[in-house]
Formats: C-alpha cells, structure tokens, sequence
C-alpha cells in the first residue's frame, strides 16, 4: 500500500496517497479549481496553465494537475495571484478563440465559456483579439466530425485520446509557437486520414472545436413532411445516457420516457434498434458455429478463425486501416443499426403497406461512426439508403428541448411495433462484452440444448472494465448435430477501447493466441462511452451507465435473442433461415482495405 | 535510411535530416515512408517535421538561401541583401527559382551577429555581406555549381 501524505489546503489538513496530485487532493475535499487541458481518461499535459495555484516556498505558480503531493506541503488554492493568473490565462486563450458563442455549436456547453463566465472576464485587462490575423481553417469535409481550428484552444485533449485510447494517432500537434496547431498528417481532411469516426475526441473537446455533423435540421424537415413516414431507431446504449443530458443524473435508465418523448416530437413509429440486435445474435451466432464447423471438421482454409464481431464501426474502420490482412476475419454480419436500416425499407414496408420511398430512416446512436457507416456505399441493400439519418445521443436531447417537453415529466411508453420487441441480450450490446454475453446465451443453446452454465444467465467474466477479457467456453453434452464441438473449449476474447484492440490483434497476429471469437467495441467501455455520447463522459459515469445496462437486461421478461417473438416472426415471414440467401441480402456485408498512413 | 539510423521514435529527426540532405525537402510519401519504418503515425511524424524550420516540408531548390531577419543583421541591413538577392534570382522571399535550383528564405539568429549580414546557402555561412558580395556569392553558384 502506498503510503500516506499530508498536507494542507487553504488551511485545511487533507491526506492523500503518495504520487497523488494537489489537484487530486484538493477534489478529496471539495475545494474546486479549474482545469481545461486535464482529463480523468488521459495522461496529464499540464499546458493550459489553468489550475495555477500557489505552494509555499515554491518559486512560481505550480499547475496542480501536474505538481504531485508531498510531506507537509502547504496550497492556496484563492489568493489573488492565483485568481488574476487564471483570469490572464483565460483571456490569453480567448484572445485566439473565435468567441462567437452564441452561434456556436457548443454554446452553453463549452467549457472555455464556462471559465469566462466564471472568471467574468471582460477584455479589459488584456485587450486583444488574435483571431482576426490567423488564418484559421474548419475541415467539415467528413459525414462525421467537423474540426473547427478557430475555437481551439490547444489543450491537446483529442491529440492524447487519440493516441492513447485509440492509438489511431490521426490527429497531432505541428507547427510551434504562434502557430502551433492541432492537425492531421499534411493537415488532409478527417475524412482522408486513418481516422475511425469514433468521436472520443469531440467527447473530450472542451470548446465546439472538435464537433459531431449534426442532421436535427433535416430530421425536422423530414418529420414535418406530410408525404414522410419517419421511422426511429434507439440504439441500447442511449437509454442509459440520454438522461443526462437532461437534468439527470447519470445511470437512469430512461427508455419509456425516451419513447414518449421520441412519440412527442413527431417520429410516426418509434422502433429498437434492439431488435436488429437480437437479430445480428442470430446471424452472427449461425456464422461463427458455421465457421466453426468448416473450420473444425471440414478443414476449410476460408473459412476464417477467429471470427470478429463487426457492430462497430470505429473498430471496422479500425482494422481497414491497420490491419487489412484480417478483413475476412469479420463477421460479415452489418451491424445492427445497418440491419434495421435495410430492413426498415423492405420487411417493415410491406408489412405496413408503405412505399419504401417515403419511409425515411433515423437512427439514435452513442456513436459518431454510426454516420460514417450510414453513408457507406456497401449500405444500400433495400434499394435505397438505409439509415438515412444518424443523430447522436446528444442530438436527440437536443431535439426533446427544441420541442419544449419536459424530460423528467413524460410518461413512460413502449416501442411500437413491429421491429420494437428485444431480449436482455440486446440491451447488453451498449456495454463491453454484452455482444459476447448476448452471442454465448444463445450459441451454447443451440449446440447443447441446454442454457449457458452461469448463474441467471449473467456471464460475468466477460464483463467489467478490463481492457481485455480471455474467456474460455467449455462445451458439454452437445447435440447431435453439433457433435464435432464436445468437449471443445471455446476460446473468447472482450476488448474495448482501439488501444486494447491492436493488443488483442497483434497476438493473434503474432499466433500467440488462438481464439474463435473476438468481441471488440472502438470506445472504452463500449457504446456505454460512445463518442456521442452525453459530455462528459468519465470512468465514474461508465460505471454507472454500464450498471443500469445489466440493470435493464435483468429486468427483461426474454433474456435470450432467439426467444425474442419478432425476430422468430422475421425468420418464418420473411428472411428465412440465419444466414440464409434473403439475410446474405439485406443483412450481411463487405469491406475495404484502407491506408495505413 | 531507417536501416542507418535505427526505428526507435529517438531515430526519427535524424532520418528526417537525412532526407532533406538527400531530397532537400520532405514530401509527403517520404514521410509515410518514415511512419511505417517507425511504426509511427502519420500524423506525429508530420508533427515532427513541421516543428523545425529547417525540416521543409515543401519543395526546394538545390540551393536554399537562409537570410538571418534577427535584429543585428536587420540593422545591418538584411533587407538590402534580400532586395539584392530578389532581384538577381527572379524570386519573392520564400519561393523557389523557376529552374528550382534556388529557393529564397530567412532564418532566425545563426550565431554570426558580428559579422552581419549574414546568410547560409545549404550549410555554408556568408557573413558581412553586401549587395555587391551577395550577387558575387550567387553569380558563382549559379555558374560553377
């Protein structure tokens, strides 16, 4: 155990641990200080200068995120050098910030503007305005993020998640001095580089530099025309989150409010991306047993082990770019946003009698690839474009304000129907190993017969914030069919976080593991921690909204996504079989080796 | 060039060194090439070469005329020098001759505020320098070089 120290701040005596900072410290016991370029996810900077304070006997202002603990230091954390350095600090940064606030994206959730407000900076003490001599660029060329280099304020938040969350490293810091800049290589545009969409940075950006695109124009237009039917989708991961965007607090499950509000603002049919959830469970589940049989007693070299689950987009994007050699590796499956897509426009179409060209298609995501990926070529299957509309999370509690409801008031409602229905192992997709969990309840029942051996169905190891979670299967008393498996140990991995992802794909690379079935989701935590998610998004709040995850699956009358009736009612109506020719279709897809570099 | 300097990420400014010494700028497939000897990221190999000066990531000509624009060559009367040098080659400050056999820019101090102005052609110090001298130093490049 590490050892204890002591010191003071603001005359108050606080212990914490050693190698702990005074900026940890002085959180311990409430006393706030401002900070703009640390974040609780990425390593510390320590440029911004923001959370200057003084330590008796130091020479200079020290910057608390920085500076560790040590024996019998004494902080003060409100003196007036401290208070007019921050208030310089802050004027420094806005004198080159295009403070065009109330046309800003970012307006009233900026936390540069926050500072200035707090600090009631006023231009007075240093009148200067830099924006107008710099020649600022805003690369809007990418259907997901937008980068506006005239709001930033080069904290390097995004350059740090980059790199060490993702290890995309697409964004970097070129150029010194005056004109030191966040850019990608040859300052190309997002859309040309190896970016994956994930939109960690826009997650973390604190002014409206790094931004999602954002569609709630277009969604309005489409609801408010006559002629449209405007069928939505809610992604799992959303009904967790959504609520604190709206004055709650985070870890509500808020998915019958989220309906009634969805209902309220206009949508014709309110629908879950749940049940294509359910649906990639049996696609994906028939594909890897298929594999397995090809593989295991056909000694087929194409059908390729291990198989990769193919849900996110960022980590599709991922490995087009950095590891091309395992493209057919992937489950071919689309994810499940794609699937409703497709879907949406044929199966749902004819069943309610609309022309496919009048349905348009939104969909709720945690995600900022999910735009990416609707615009995809290979995502036109219906015949039309799938999913014509992706709004994040944040988006659609932007939309409920517009239309004046009050979140917290609305009645809880329920999706319509069809393509409304979904099992607890839907829902479990939104967290870190949900779609193995969800793949394991139903696989192991089609190959035994019998459930999967963990107690209430909950396969806690592949749960939790590890990074990487090795999980081996053993399956017993198999069925006859599946006969071949007995006695198998089926070999798991759980990854989320790109990071994470280049670990696990660099052992199967360098055949130091030998895994069949790989689970692995761009963001940290899952789609729980979604780049579109609510700001700010932070270990505690995962936690909390992975919590309410499970929360919602235990409480789910169908636990199994082969038991969900709807998806029983596709397969006998419409598709067929699992992996079927009408699936290969509508539901599968292909992809494409990118650039590295 | 990775192979005669290593692949550690401490190899990369000598590697880009390197390159600007061969090819007298880094273009952009030079420096993808850089990043995946590496295993680095485009974009932080980009960085690196962009926080130097004299790592230049656009095309220049065989010879790169530095002209030192700190204040002991200024008030010496480097902006002489630069009018010279402009009107001899053709060339605004910062562009390259048509025949891209030399390229005009300024630098920061060098070191040789005594003897200003002063100016570098690739690596070679010209100091005390005057309008006269200056064309003089360029006519011989332009013949015999």
């Amino acid at each position: 155990m590490a050892n204890n120290i002591n010191l003071k701040i603001d005359g108050v005596d606080v212990q914490v641990e050693e190698g702990r900072t005074i900026l940890d410290a002085a959180r311990a016991i409430n006393v706030h200080i401002p900070t703009l370029c640390y974040h609780e996810d990425l390593c510390v900077a320590g440029n911004c200068r923001v959370c200057v304070v003084e330590v008796t006997g130091a020479r200079a202002l020290v910057a608390s995120c920085a500076m560790p603990v040590s024996e019998g230091m004494e902080v003060e954390t409100n003196t007036l050098k401290v208070r007019s350095a921050r208030k310089n600090i802050i004027e420094l940064l806005l004198s080159e910030h295009n403070a065009d606030c109330t046309n800003c994206y970012k307006n009233k959730q900026c936390e540069l503007q926050d500072l200035a407000s707090e600090y009631k900076t006023s231009g007075e003490q240093l009148y200067m305005d830099l924006v107008p001599l710099k020649n600022y660029t805003i690369d809007d060329f990418s259907p997901s993020i937008i980068k506006d280099d005239s709001k930033c304020i080069r904290c390097q938040r995004c350059v740090r998640t980059c790199e060490e969350l993702q290890h995309v490293s697409a964004l970097g810091v070129a150029y010194k001095g005056d004109k030191m800049k966040i850019s990608t290589f040859f300052e190309n545009s997002m859309f040309d580089v190896v970016c994956t969409n994930c939109g960690q940075c826009i997650n973390r950006c604190p002014t409206g530099s790094l931004i999602e695109r954002n569609y709630v124009d277009e969604v309005w237009d489409a609801i408010y025309d006559e002629k449209k039917h405007v069928v939505v989708q809610t992604a799992p991961a959303t009904r967790v989150a959504l609520g604190e965007d709206l004055g709650l607090e985070p870890g509500q499950v808020v998915t019958g409010k989220m309906v009634s509000a969805l209902k309220r603002v206009g949508f014709d049919s309110v629908l879950d991306t749940d049940f294509t959830a359910d649906l990639t469970i049996m696609e994906e589940g028939t594909e890897l047993l298929t594999r397995l049989k090809k593989a295991l007693v056909d000694k087929d070299p194409t059908a390729k082990l291990p198989m990769a689950t193919s849900c996110s987009p960022g980590w599709i994007k991922f490995i087009e770019h950095t590891f091309p050699e395992y493209l057919d590796n992937l489950s071919t499956c689309k994810s499940p946003q794609q699937m409703f897509g497709a879907l949406a426009k044929t199966y749902y179409a004819q069943k309610r009698g609309i022309d496919p060209e009048n349905i348009v298609s939104v969909s709720i995501m945690p995600c900022v690839a999910k735009k990416f990926e609707a615009d995809r070529p290979e995502m036109r299957s219906s015949g039309y474009k799938d999913v014509d509309y992706v709004l994040t999370t944040r988006e659609m509690a932007r939309m409920i304000r517009q239309a004046g409801l009050d979140f917290n008031a609305l009645p809880e409602d329920s999706y319509d129907s069809i393509m409304g229905e979904s099992s607890g192992a839907a829902v479990i997709f939104g967290a870190t190993g949900g779609v193995m969990e969800a793949a394991l309840r139903t696989a192991y029942e089609i190959v035994t017969g019998r459930e999967v051996p963990f107690e209430n169905l909950n396969i806690t190891p592949v749960r939790g914030m590890d990074g990487v979670k090795e999980v081996t299967v053993k399956i017993e008393g198999t069925l006859p069919d599946w006969s071949f498996l007995e006695g198998a140990e089926l070999k798991t991995v759980t990854a989320h976080g790109l990071t994470n992802a280049k670990l696990v794909m660099e052992k199967v690379k360098s055949g130091e593991a030998d895994y069949h079935f790989i689970e692995i989701m761009a963001c940290p935590g899952g789609c729980i921690g979604g780049g579109g998610q609510p700001i700010p998004t932070n270990m505690e709040i995962r936690k909390k909204r992975t919590e309410a995850i499970y929360m919602e699956d235990a409480g789910k009358p169908i636990r199994k996504s082969h038991e969900n009736p709807e998806v029983v009612a596709i397969y006998k109506e419409f598709l067929g079989e699992p992996c079927g020719h009408k699936s290969h279709e509508l539901l599968h897809t292909h992809y494409k080796a990118r650039h590295r570099y | 060039m990775a192979d005669k300097y290593g692949r550690k990420r401490e190899n990369l400014l000598h590697i880009l060194q390197g390159i600007v010494e061969q090819e007298r700028y880094l273009s952009d497939v030079a420096l993808t090439e850089v990043a995946r000897e590496l295993d680095l990221s485009a974009a932080q190999v980009y960085g690196t070469a962009t926080f130097y000066t004299f790592l230049d990531t656009e095309p220049r000509g065989k010879y790169v005329i530095r002209v030192c624009r700190t204040i002991s060559c200024d008030m010496k009367g480097k902006n002489r020098i630069i009018q010279a040098i402009e009107d001899a080659l053709k060339v605004r400050l910062g562009e390259t001759t048509q025949n891209n056999k030399f390229t005009l820019l300024e630098t920061n101090c060098m070191g040789w505020c005594h003897e200003g102005p002063a100016m570098l052609i690739n690596d070679q110090a010209y100091t005390n320098l005057t309008e006269e001298k200056v064309i003089e130093i360029i006519n011989d490049y332009a013949k015999n070089k």
